[in-house]
């Protein structure tokens, strides 16, 4: 820097200033474009479904576009039996890992395992929709239930749930380490046994973190495309149902399916429509858990 | 008299006995076994798809990567997925890393914490949450529809902008918890000794953020890699078959309207009821996956050699 220049009135310095902050407020900025694109072409072509549909049509039988049968439910229906299954495995699972990796590990096997979680983290969904219908379903499901299909939500489900403990395992694991050391010097003070610590004292205390990445984990469920269009059967439309060994559409799959074109005909505008009105939906569904998830950890954290 | 050592010795073997009871080993062992489960899966899923896929990519060779698309199992391969994922991975990261850094830099650096500003960050935290296959929905209107004039449609441009938008609010988390974790004193001593904001940012805290941005960047766009339910709605071709490449030039290649990516392809085969696809799609998940192993090794070699320099 040139000494002949008062350091805070050097005008090229402060004109760099200017231009950077502005060129980082705009790339901020860009997010809201984002949010407001999202809405805005959710909004349209789903008001404009609503719009060209007949409440019958809506009430129907099932969920079958090309045949002009848009029942949301059925999907909602589905979507919700798969992410039950999911979470029914993802829960403990995922809540065991954490504790094992927060309270039990020693650092030598927490080294070893936590890596091991993170990659699992990393494998793609649709590697793990391969593994649902091509591994779970014929070694796992069909076994126990002789007469399932190939496609079906309980395999789908589980392979969900395998997708969905890495992410419940992290943030439960990182709300019991935040538990600070003292609480549990207090609860060995008193004369409480490790697992007695853990379980009834850092559990309790970490609740609020776990329920929100419980949450999170449901949300993700909701959103997840890929396994579930690949191992619940994913073409044509279906009919509701309740029992996990059968197959059909969820929300997620339903606009794979239709967005692969095996649901549409030409010129079937409202098959195309309700793409964006199940997303729609999809996005304020998760969105709703999202926030609230947020709340929980807001409203319940405990200040030490 | 006689009683009281005994009694300290009593006391003194409980404190330091360590006796562990049955329920407490019981707990430790359940625990274990629910990570060493979740631990199992990975190695089950992983040693399936090798044992599947394996012996077909050995036979095939190269030949399994250049090949094209076909309708027939034994000749199909992944010539245009790969060309689809690896120009989608350079869209990423020309776009999406220096517009989330930057994002990130103005949140951390700049913004003072006011309510517009907790708004852009919760607004920030609400994309990243929001299912991949939305954004398609936003890439097919926006990116396929709205900007054709631009993207010519149904093409990796599209494609490109859709992911880029997938992953910016995830960058711009990673890169901010990055920043924050730069010591204040650093940019205290910068100011000090009379740097502007951008001067400090420039030479003292992107220096030590550098190897955890770019770990996180990496990992963001490994997950872009990996990511196809977007692109089924931003146009990819789903199909055993599409026309050879009208233009030769890359241009030609990335503006034309069909193109798929590698997690694409590997969908497309998942679906096809034959045996024969089956191997061929475990052989399409090993290549991914090496794909995407060396893209993390490469982020962890980055980091090493970011952070061997003298940063402080």
């Amino acid at each position: 820097m040139n000494s002949d220049h008062v350091l805070a009135g050097d005008r090229r310095r402060q004109k760099r200033e200017r231009t950077v902050h502005a060129a980082f407020r705009a790339a901020t900025l860009l997010s809201i474009a984002i949010s407001v694109a999202i809405v805005v072409s959710l909004i349209g072509e789903a008001v404009a479904f609503l719009a060209q549909v007949e409440l019958d049509q809506l009430l129907a039988n099932g969920w079958f576009p090309r045949r002009s049968r848009f029942n949301v439910s059925t999907l909602v229906v589905h979507t919700l039996l798969v992410s039950s299954v999911a979470m029914m495995v993802a829960t403990p699972i995922g809540l065991g890992a954490a504790m094992y990796l927060s309270e039990y590990a020693p650092p030598r096997v927490r080294r070893v395992l936590k890596p091991a979680l993170e990659v699992l983290a990393g494998i793609p969904s649709v590697v793990i929709g391969f593994f649902a219908l091509r591994y779970i379903t014929p070694q796992v499901i069909q076994p126990l239930f002789p007469a399932t299909d190939l496609s079906n939500f309980a395999a789908a489900g589980l392979g969900v749930g395998i997708l969905i403990v890495p992410l419940i395992a992290s943030v439960s694991e990182d709300a019991m380490r935040a538990v600070p050391q003292t609480i549990r010097a207090a609860a060995y003070g008193l004369g409480a046994k490790k697992w007695h610590t853990s379980v009834r004292v850092v559990f309790p205390a970490a609740l609020s973190g776990i329920i929100a990445g419980l949450i999170l984990g449901v949300s993700r469920a909701i959103g997840e495309t890929m396994v579930v269009a690949i191992a619940a059967g994913a073409t044509g439309g279906s009919l509701t149902t309740f029992n996990p060994l059968d197959g059909g559409q969820t929300m997620t799959g339903a606009m794979a399916s239709l967005a692969i074109g095996s649901d549409q005909v030409a010129g079937a505008v409202a098959a195309f429509q309700s793409l964006f009105f199940v997303g729609l939906l999809l996005f304020v569904m998760t969105l709703a858990l999202n926030m609230v998830s947020e709340r929980v950890v807001r409203r319940f954290r405990q200040r030490y | 008299m006689a009683a009281e050592p005994l009694t300290v010795e009593l006391i003194k073997r409980r404190l330091l006995g360590r006796r562990r009871s049955g329920l407490d080993i019981l707990i430790a062992t359940a625990l274990l076994v629910s990570l060493l489960v979740a631990v199992g899966v990975l190695v089950l899923l992983l040693s399936n798809v090798v044992g599947q896929g394996g012996p077909l990519l050995v036979e095939r060779g190269f030949k399994f990567i250049t090949d094209p698309l076909s309708p027939t199992a034994s000749e199909a391969g992944l010539r245009q997925g790969l060309f689809g994922s690896v120009v989608l991975a350079v869209f990423v990261v020309l776009l999406a890393f220096p517009l989330g850094l930057a994002a990130s830099i103005y949140l951390e650096e700049y913004a003072a914490d006011t309510r517009p500003t907790r708004f852009l960050v919760a607004n920030i935290r609400n994309l990243a949450g929001v299912p991949s296959i939305v954004y398609g929905l936003l890439g097919l209107t926006v990116f396929v529809g709205l900007a054709r004039g631009v993207t010519n449609g149904r093409t990796l441009v599209a494609g490109g902008l859709t992911l880029t938008v997938l992953v910016l609010p995830i960058m711009i988390i990673t890169a901010s918890e990055a920043l924050r974790a730069v010591p204040q004193a650093l940019r205290e001593a910068s100011y000090g000794v009379g740097a502007t904001r951008w001067e400090t940012i420039r030479h003292h805290v992107l220096p030590v953020a550098a190897p955890s941005i770019l770990t996180g960047s990496v990992l963001t766009i490994a997950r872009a890699f990996g990511e196809s339910a977007p692109l089924l709605l931003a146009g990819a071709v789903v199909s055993n078959f599409f026309a050879a490449p009208a233009g030769t030039n890359l241009i030609g290649l990335v503006t034309r309207e069909s193109y798929t990516s590698l997690p694409v392809v590997i969908y497309n085969w998942a679906r096809q009821p034959q045996e024969a696809f089956v191997e061929l799609t475990a052989a399409g998940i090993i290549v991914l996956l090496i794909m995407l192993l060396a893209v993390n090794a490469g982020a962890i070699l980055l980091r090493d050699r970011a952070s061997r320099k003298p940063s402080l």
